[in-house]
């Protein structure tokens, strides 16, 4: 396949696709696929977030093996090993060379309007026409970062895991790490081993050994179905789609890192951060229900994945079942910490992220600031959404969840181009 | 055995709940609820409280009657001792708010319930309250509440209903997080 023959007259174009991340490119496969004319618009350069805005350590949660996008999967020497950053650059831009997607880099989209049944789309110096946009402009671009960061004294230094690279950018001195996340669990562990003790604030969180009977957890969940589950087939979607990323972290030896490993270490576990008063944070005294929610949905998951390999009959030989220690909390928690007695330095966000629709002027966006759509398929004709968190399935927001959804939002937005086709221009075939 | 599944009933109306969330979801003024209570100073340590009247639904609304309780100190703080402490009344709602809870998410995930009972216990070092130390804060140093529950269901699934009513809890969320308290003042007469 070449696109070769695709390239778009100036300004009008059938479909824009916003950011050239792996949802982007997968989705701009599908369409090549199908002949459907388009551009891929990113604001720097292809994996531009991979790129610029995740710290030095940080390997993907998910195995090589699993890594695929659409007809490209890993190919690499170590199917176990996880990607670092760079290795994560380096493959999605192989893939968009790969597929020879119509990416102009360097082109920020400020606006997308609707503009009679068509959509303008502004970037700083031009301007696209498109019949379609696909919006995969990614859902993790802006720290999400609670209002009480307002009430922290100005002695403490704050960060989001957006800013944050390694720990020595850090001041010496005590950090308080907010989030039991992948990254508040990891950075904690980081930060704390570099010599700078860590209070980790612990709200509802997921715990996950990284191994299980043998095999990776992803894997588990692979097989077992769980990763394809369907937005349309849970029962609290809204719960799915804000659940925190898995407390797990990519080592060559494939370690678990969960609360417990982390008391061992000697970082101090406490409530979530609920408010800061006259310098003082003060800590919520949720912790134990929190644990042991986790502690149960991790044995559920457990339960799922021993009764799936029952059922399935597997022949390979496995480990045996396993139950983990429940999570070991301190007998008196700490509920306060005075921020100004110069114990801590530093407090770093490790809160999540939220998608940045500021250049979005299109009445698709609910009063939380997300986009309203069933299953990526946004409110306003002809306009998709690619990557969120359980958009279509679980593994949405995943790169190798990319597929699947790119297929099928494609088909539909190639239905929505010939219902509305008239007039416009027959597609060109190319071999 | 049966082919017909038991029929769960643990007195909730699991489907008007859940029609109430879809509802407040697209109408997020009227999730706006206020609670009420008026109280009077009768003698001593001994307080008479009502409640009856509540916002919510964009209107006023009330309870099927007017509820009276009495607040007062033990004897052996030299009190007459008409009704519960106030700090026995925090204690009360929270179990009566995981109950609700316990009972609800049961409901929703069909489970049967025989018989839930609680005891809750707090600490309260009364250094605190009568001034003696200022190291020690005056309210509870914490709370322990144990739950019995028979119930149609395995001991993790019993433990996963009454965690899921501590997360969705109310009275547990105020007890176990700060609420900024405003107090205003006026003078009668």
């Amino acid at each position: 396949m070449t696109q070769g023959g695709l390239q778009p007259h100036a300004g009008s174009v059938d479909v824009v696709v916003i950011g050239a991340g792996h949802s982007g490119l997968a989705m701009s496969q599908y369409l090549s696929a199908r002949n459907i004319e388009h551009v891929v618009l990113e604001r720097g350069e292809v994996a531009n977030s991979w790129v610029r805005e995740r710290w030095n350590s940080l390997k993907l949660l998910t195995p090589n093996w699993q890594s695929r996008l659409p007809g490209y999967p890993y190919s690499g020497p170590d199917p176990d090993g996880y990607m670092s950053m760079p290795d994560v650059v380096g493959f999605i831009k192989a893939y968009a060379n790969h597929c020879r997607a119509p990416v102009i880099t360097n082109s920020e989209v400020t606006s997308v309007l609707r503009a009679g049944n068509r959509y303008r789309v502004d970037t700083g110096s031009y301007q696209w026409n498109a019949r379609a946009v696909v919006i995969a402009s990614g859902a993790f671009n802006l720290p999400s970062i609670p209002p009480i960061s307002r009430d922290i004294p100005s002695s403490i230094v704050q960060l989001s895991t957006r800013d944050y690279r390694y720990p020595g950018q850090l001041e010496n001195g005590g950090v308080l790490v907010v989030g039991a996340s992948a990254s508040g669990v990891q950075l904690a562990e980081e930060i704390h081993a570099s010599g700078r003790p860590v209070t980790l604030a612990v709200g509802e969180h997921v715990r996950m050994p990284r191994v299980y009977r043998g095999k990776d957890i992803q894997y588990w969940m692979h097989v077992s179905g769980v990763l394809d589950q369907r937005y349309d087939e849970v029962d609290d979607l809204s719960r799915g789609r804000n659940v925190a990323s898995p407390q797990l972290v990519g080592t060559h030896n494939r370690r678990t890192l969960d609360l417990n490993r982390l008391t061992a270490q000697g970082v101090r576990l406490t409530g979530k951060l609920a408010a800061v008063r006259n310098g003082k944070a003060q800590f919520s005294g949720s912790l134990r229900n929190v644990v042991k929610l986790a502690d149960l949905k991790m044995n559920r998951l457990l339960e799922t994945i021993d009764t799936w390999i029952t059922d399935s009959a597997a022949r390979e030989t496995l480990g045996p079942a396993e139950r983990f220690e429940p999570t070991r909390l301190p007998e008196l928690p700490c509920m306060g910490l005075d921020l100004s007695g110069g114990e801590v330095r530093t407090v770093l966000w490790a809160t999540g992220f939220r998608p940045d629709y500021s250049w979005l002027h299109v009445p698709v966006i609910d009063r939380k600031g997300f986009i309203r759509h069933d299953g990526g398929v946004a409110e306003s004709p002809g306009l998709y959404v690619m990557g969120l968190p359980f958009m279509r399935r679980r593994k949405s927001s995943f790169i190798h969840g990319a597929e699947d959804d790119a297929a099928e939002l494609a088909a539909h937005l190639a239905g929505y181009l010939d219902r509305t086709g008239s007039g416009h221009l027959p597609r060109r075939r190319v071999v | 055995m049966s082919t017909q599944e038991a029929v769960v009933d643990n007195g909730v109306n699991v489907d008007a709940l859940l029609d109430a969330r879809e509802g407040l979801t697209d109408a997020p003024e009227a999730a706006q609820f206020k609670w009420r209570a008026s109280s009077e100073w009768i003698s001593g340590t001994h307080t008479e409280s009502v409640v009856e009247s509540f916002f919510g639904l964009g209107e006023e609304q009330s309870h099927r009657s007017a509820f009276h309780y009495d607040t007062d100190h033990p004897e052996l703080f030299a009190s007459e001792d008409k009704g519960a402490t106030p700090v026995e009344f925090l204690l009360v709602g929270l179990s009566g708010c995981l109950m609700a809870g316990i009972a609800a998410v049961a409901q929703h995930r069909g489970i049967q319930l025989h018989s839930v009972k609680a005891s809750l216990e707090a600490g309260m070092d009364m250094q605190g309250i009568l001034g003696i130390d200022s190291d020690v804060r005056n309210g509870f140093d914490n709370i322990k509440v144990r739950f019995d529950v028979d119930a149609d269901a395995s001991k993790e699934d019993i433990e996963a209903l009454v965690a899921q009513s501590q997360k969705r809890s109310a009275a547990f969320d105020i007890l176990s997080n700060p609420t900024d308290i405003h107090v205003e003042v006026r003078k009668d007469g």
